[in-house]
C-alpha cells in the first residue's frame, strides 16, 4: 500500500472510524446495563432481570421507551439551541475517542498531537451542557448549565497539568509512543505504567476525569435535590437519550484515555510489542485494552453507588485549593527530576 | 445601651466561635473505607428483594389484611348483628342490617353485613370491638380489584374468605 493508493487514506480510515464508532454505540447499553445490576448489588438488590436472558434486552427496552416518549420543547426555548445542545455533548465525546489507541497502533486519526486534540475536544462537551441549560428557559436547567460550565472549567486545568506531566516523562504526546514507554519486560514491568510512576498524576486525573464527565460524586450539574434534573430538566425522549448516550461515551472515552496514559494502554509487560504486528498481535493487544477499560469503567460505577454527591462548595474548594496546587507541585518536581536526571523508580533489590 | 452592646459582644463573640474553621479531615479514609464496604456487597450479592409475583412473602404475625366472618362449630356465622363492630369503627365502612335470627341460643344475625374495603383503613378496631370473635383481619394482602363496587364485600363474600 502506497499513500496514493485509496485503500490508504480513505477506506482503511474509514472502516476503522466506522468499526470503533458501532463498537463504542454498542457499549453504551451493555454499560447501563451493567451499571444497573451493580448498582442493584451494591445496594442488596437484583436488578434488572426481566426483559431477555437475566434482563440483558433491558437496554433495549429503555431505548425503545425513550424512543417513542413524546419529545416535547418548552415555551420560550431557543428552539435551534435547544436542539443542537444534545449534539454539542455527544460529538465530541465521540470524536475525541478517535486518537485513542485501542490496539498497537490502531486508532481512527493517527496524529502527533492527540493528547492535545482530546482535550481541546473534549472540552467542547461543556457548551452543550451550557446551552442546553440555557435554551430550556428554566431557571433549574440554566443553574445546572451555569455549574456545569465552572466545573468542567476548574477540573479541565488540573486534568490538564497532570497530563503535562506525564509527557513531560514520555517528552512525547503521541499516545502509542506514551504507550510503548510504560512496557517493561518482566513483571516489575508493572512499575513502568504512569499510575506509578506518576501516582500524584494519576490521581488528579482521575478525579478531575470524574468532573469532566458528570459522574458522582461529582454530578453537581444534575443534582437531583436541588434542581430536579439540571440542564436536562427539559429534554425528553430520544434528545434526552442523545445526552444520556454522550455522558457515558465522555467516561468511555475518559477512561479510555486514563488506560493509555497510566495503565499501559494496549501493553502487558510479559507480551512484547512487537515491531510488525500481524493480525493476531493487534487483537490480542485489543483484548487487553478492554479488559483494562472495562476494569475502569467498573471503578466509575462502583464510586459512583458509594460516594454522596459533594457540595458546590467543597467541589470548588478541591479544584481550586487542592488539586490544581497538587498538580503544579507535581509539574515542577517532574520537570527538576527530568533536567537533574534524578530517578525515582523504587530501587529493585536485585 | 452598656447592657445592649454587652449582649451584641457577646453575639460577636458566638459568631466568631462558630465561623471558626474545622479541623479539616482528609477525604481519603472514608472514601477507601466506603468502597471497601460496597465492593463486599458486591461480592456477596445477597440481595435483601425478593422477585415478587413469584416468591411471596409471608406476613408477620398479627399482619392486619381483609376481613372475614367466621362460622361456629354448627356452620352458623358467629355474628349476632350486636352493631359493636360498626361503631368502634372509626372510617364507617360497616353496614350493618340485622333480622330476627331462627336460632334458640340468639336474638339477631345480619341480614346484610358490608364491608366497603376502599373506606377500610384496616386498624382492626372491628375485631377488637367484637364480643362473639365473629370478625377477624386476615392476613390477605394481594387484594386488587377492577372497579370500586368489587371492594364492597357482602356477607356471603365475607363468610367465605
Amino acid at each position: 500500500m502506497t499513500t496514493a493508493d485509496p485503500t490508504f487514506w480513505f477506506v482503511m480510515p474509514a472502516l476503522k472510524a466506522v468499526i470503533i464508532l458501532v463498537v463504542i454505540l454498542h457499549i453504551v447499553p451493555g454499560l447501563v446495563y451493567f451499571e444497573r445490576r451493580i448498582s442493584a448489588w451494591i445496594q442488596d438488590r437484583i436488578g434488572p432481570n426481566r426483559v431477555g436472558p437475566v434482563g440483558l434486552l433491558q437496554p433495549l427496552a429503555d431505548v425503545i421507551k425513550l424512543t417513542f416518549k413524546e419529545d416535547l420543547t418548552p415555551q420560550g426555548a431557543d428552539k435551534w439551541i435547544y436542539r443542537l445542545a444534545p449534539l454539542l455533548v455527544y460529538a465530541p465525546a465521540v470524536l475525541a475517542f478517535a486518537v485513542i489507541p485501542v490496539g498497537i497502533d490502531l486508532q481512527v486519526a493517527s496524529f502527533g498531537v492527540g493528547v492535545i486534540f482530546l482535550l481541546t475536544i473534549s472540552g467542547f462537551s461543556v457548551f452543550g451542557l451550557a446551552f442546553g441549560g440555557w435554551a430550556s428557559n428554566n431557571k433549574y436547567s440554566l443553574l445546572g448549565g451555569l455549574r456545569a460550565s465552572a466545573q468542567m472549567i476548574s477540573y479541565e486545568v488540573a486534568m490538564g497539568l497532570s497530563i503535562i506531566a506525564i509527557l513531560m516523562t514520555a517528552q512525547s504526546v503521541d499516545l502509542n509512543e506514551i504507550v510503548r514507554q510504560q512496557w517493561g519486560a518482566t513483571t516489575l514491568g508493572l512499575l513502568e505504567w504512569n499510575l506509578f510512576q506518576q501516582p500524584i498524576a494519576a490521581v488528579i486525573f482521575l478525579i478531575a476525569a470524574f468532573a469532566e464527565t458528570n459522574r458522582l460524586p461529582f454530578d453537581l450539574a444534575e443534582c437531583e435535590a436541588e434542581l430536579v434534573g439540571g440542564f436536562h430538566t427539559e429534554y425528553s425522549g430520544l434528545k434526552f437519550a442523545i445526552f444520556f448516550m454522550g455522558e457515558y461515551i465522555g467516561m468511555i472515552t475518559m477512561s479510555g484515555l486514563m488506560v493509555t496514559m497510566f495503565l499501559g494502554g494496549w501493553s502487558l509487560p510479559w507480551i512484547e510489542i512487537p515491531t510488525s504486528p500481524t493480525f493476531g498481535d493487534v487483537a490480542l493487544s485489543v483484548v487487553i485494552f478492554t479488559v483494562k477499560l472495562v476494569a475502569l469503567l467498573f471503578f466509575y460505577i462502583w464510586v459512583r453507588w458509594t460516594l454522596p454527591r459533594f457540595r458546590y462548595d467543597q467541589l470548588m474548594n478541591i479544584g481550586w485549593k487542592v488539586l490544581i496546587p497538587l498538580s503544579l507541585l507535581n509539574l515542577g518536581f517532574t520537570a527538576i527530576s527530568g533536567v537533574m536526571g534524578w530517578n525515582w523508580l523504587i530501587p529493585l533489590p536485585w | 445601651m452598656a447592657n445592649k452592646d454587652a449582649a451584641s459582644e457577646k453575639q460577636d463573640e458566638i459568631r466568631t466561635e462558630t465561623t471558626e474553621p474545622r479541623k479539616k479531615a482528609s477525604f481519603a479514609l472514608p472514601v477507601i473505607k466506603g468502597l471497601a464496604n460496597t465492593l463486599a456487597h458486591v461480592l456477596r450479592r445477597e440481595p435483601n428483594t425478593i422477585h415478587y409475583p413469584e416468591e411471596k412473602r409471608t406476613p408477620y404475625p398479627g399482619y392486619r389484611g381483609e376481613h372475614r366472618l367466621k362460622r361456629d362449630e354448627l356452620g352458623r356465622e358467629k355474628c349476632t348483628a350486636c352493631f359493636l363492630c360498626a361503631t368502634a369503627c372509626p372510617a364507617f365502612c360497616i353496614e350493618i342490617v340485622a333480622e330476627e335470627a331462627p336460632w334458640d341460643d340468639r336474638e339477631k344475625r345480619p341480614r346484610i353485613f358490608n364491608i366497603d374495603m376502599m373506606r377500610c383503613i384496616y386498624c382492626g378496631m372491628c375485631e377488637e370491638a367484637c364480643p362473639c370473635d365473629a370478625i377477624e383481619l386476615t392476613p390477605i394482602y394481594n387484594i386488587p380489584s377492577r372497579t370500586r363496587g368489587e371492594k364492597i364485600y357482602d356477607k356471603e363474600k365475607l363468610l367465605s374468605l
